[in-house]
């Protein structure tokens, strides 16, 4: 029995389609057994083991070296709040203050209606608003807590689902072709022609 | 807005709403450049290159045209885009690729074109959700024109584009971590040599590996002609260059400026620019190129923004992001915050930079929090040495990459110029400015 959806696996097989080597794909699909169970679980990591052909304790190690692969349940909303340097010098530290009073919970804890996460983040790129949230890794621009406490009374209504998709859903664009260039007919061609070039 | 009549090279559309759209793409320009080197032989879009002198805009700045020549000959070989924009305070390529990523697509097929490679990697970074669905559009979008996938616009050349996302790790913006994530592991930088890309890189072939903003400049150069973009800037420094300006100035955002004929005090002051410190005090200190680069004071206001005028004033340009601390800024809460960085970035691989960041990352934290001893100014540095052997800039490396060395920077340059703000945290009990 698979544990990932029939058209879940399918896009995992375009993706392994993608690389000259299948192990390349096991981040991307990392990325789609999160849209699917909000996190990376162990049947996901076991299934993802098998579909590029290494054990599920190098999926494992893998995606623990990275902070958006969740290997336990995160709320259906992760907001992280920066502090690093520009939004320190911004109030990046007082505004994860309240959204850990906002939220009840510390950084790094869910709320126990597992509807938010909150994290500290390191630098996420949007200095020029600072200090700098995202949710679901959307910039979300809240840069005051008023700001930020409508939005997650939003989130929690469910409001803004266009926007901010629940947590997992990260890339909503599927690429609309394979590989079309054959990079062996190419180098063989190429190689060809220099030799003409040369001779 | 540039202080001179320079074009804007890169940020040309950003202005527009609907910048990333094919329509507005198309309609101003789009894929002008990819056809007229397709015109050219790839030798000659190399040339053009060269004549640009077009420098890597990732951080390390090494010329585009002479990575380039170290590949050209190989049979099998890739092109990876490295979009894992990390460097704190570094945002630059967060606005190419969400708002300019047609221009980023258009100048990947310019360069795999040059370099004769038939597929290339976008990789950006995981958090950059909407980047990733712009660029992964951009892509569909290219395919659909001819501009991508076989027989480019009826040149015979053809070329595939993966995009592939990060999962949240500043390491991998170290181009042979990044490849090793690629690969579907942990980001752990190899060692050069050997593993330098352009001879060992992805799958152990031949790899080029640029910047986002480097190859978004290929499709104006190709236009334009090499010499154009030279003319403009200074020295080594040519063409213009995006300077993400955050902290304490009124206007933070990304400027696309002419290299070398604007001054740190014409990006932070200009009321065009950054327009001046909101507070009102004066500048305390400035970081000048990304938080690995060790800072600027007042007196270094007049220098001009040029890679080799900041590497000979003891620091680097780096990733062009320039960060403003004001005098109400506390020295120790800032070395201490830089350092917290590297310490949670640090991959792990090498003892001075895994053990010695969680270390003077600790010791800042009881500085910064009143329980310092004199001592601690004396042990920082001690560290710093150690991870960097004689505390020089450019650093000396202990490590495999350059990580471990960019971490006394911060220390190095707040213990020097802000000792008595450290003693003071100590003489006091705590911080003077909480």
């Amino acid at each position: 029995m698979n544990h990932l959806t029939p058209e879940r696996r399918q896009r995992c097989e375009r993706l392994i389609a993608l690389y000259p080597q299948k192990r390349s794909a096991l981040i991307p699909m990392c990325h789609i057994a999160q849209e699917q169970d909000g996190y990376l679980s162990e049947p996901a990591m076991i299934e993802i083991a098998s579909m590029v052909g290494v054990t599920p304790a190098e999926v494992q190690g893998t995606a623990t070296f990275y902070d958006m692969l969740h290997t336990e349940p995160v709320g259906t909303y992760v907001v992280g709040v920066c502090t690093n340097i520009a939004c320190l010098l911004a109030g990046g530290d007082d505004l994860l203050a309240h959204a850990e009073s906002s939220l009840g919970v510390r950084a790094g804890g869910t709320t126990d209606d597992g509807v938010f996460t909150l994290e500290e983040t390191e630098c996420l790129a949007d200095c020029d608003v600072a200090p700098c949230v995202q949710v679901n890794h959307r910039f979300v621009r809240t840069t005051t807590p008023d700001a930020l406490d409508g939005l997650l009374a939003e989130l929690r209504e469910g409001g803004r689902a266009d926007e901010i998709p629940t947590h997992g859903n990260l890339i909503r664009v599927e690429r609309t072709t394979g590989l079309v260039a054959d990079p062996e007919a190419i180098a063989a061609e190429r190689a060809a022609k220099r030799e003409e070039a040369g001779a | 807005m540039s202080l001179t009549d320079a074009p804007q090279i890169v940020t040309a559309r950003a202005g527009f709403d609907d910048s990333h759209s094919i329509d507005r793409f198309l309609a101003t320009g789009g894929f002008d450049g990819l056809r007229k080197a397709l015109t050219l032989s790839p030798t000659q879009v190399c040339e053009q290159v060269d004549a640009a002198s077009l420098l890597g805009r990732g951080g390390a700045g090494f010329p585009a045209g002479r990575k380039w020549s170290m590949l050209r000959k190989a049979d099998v070989s890739y092109l990876v885009i490295n979009g894992d924009e990390s460097e704190p305070a570094t945002f630059k390529d967060h606005l190419l690729v969400e708002k300019e990523p047609h221009q980023l697509v258009e100048g990947v097929v310019i360069a795999a074109y040059a370099l004769q490679v038939s597929q290339a990697f976008i990789f950006l970074r995981g958090e950059f959700a909407l980047g990733l669905e712009r660029v992964q559009t951009a892509v569909n979008d290219a395919y659909a024109a001819g501009a991508l996938g076989q027989n480019i616009f009826g040149s015979g050349f053809s070329l595939d584009i993966v995009v592939h996302p990060g999962a949240g790790a500043y390491i991998c913006g170290e181009e042979t971590s990044l490849l090793e994530s690629l690969e579907g592991k942990r980001g752990f930088p190899r060692i050069k040599p050997p593993f330098f890309p352009a001879a060992i890189g992805l799958y152990g072939e031949p790899t080029v590996v640029n910047n986002v903003e480097t190859v978004s400049n290929l499709p104006w150069i190709v236009l334009n002609g090499g010499e154009a973009f030279a003319a403009l800037g200074e020295g080594r420094s040519t063409g213009t260059r995006l300077f993400a300006l955050s902290g304490h100035v009124r206007n933070p955002a990304v400027y696309e400026l002419e290299m070398v004929k604007h001054t740190f005090r014409d990006l932070i002051f200009a009321p065009t620019l950054g327009g001046g410190i909101p507070s009102g005090t004066g500048v305390k200190a400035i970081i000048p190129g990304g938080v690995s680069a060790p800072w600027f004071y007042e007196e270094h206001l007049d220098l001009p923004l040029g890679q080799d005028e900041v590497a000979e004033a003891g620091s680097m340009l780096g990733s062009g992001s320039i960060v403003v601390m004001d005098e109400t800024t506390c020295m120790v809460k800032a070395a201490w915050r830089i350092t917290r960085f590297f310490s949670r970035e640090s991959c792990g691989q090498c003892t001075p930079c895994r053990e010695g960041s969680g270390w003077l990352e600790r010791i800042l934290f009881r500085l910064e929090n009143g329980q310092g001893r004199r001592e601690d100014l004396d042990l920082l540095l001690d560290l710093c040495d150690n991870i960097a052997p004689g505390l020089t800039w450019p650093p000396q490396q202990t490590t495999i990459c350059v990580l471990g060395p960019s971490i006394p920077s911060s220390i190095h340059s707040s213990i020097s110029r802000f000792r008595d703000e450290f003693l003071a945290h100590i003489t006091q009990g705590r911080c003077p400015h909480a």
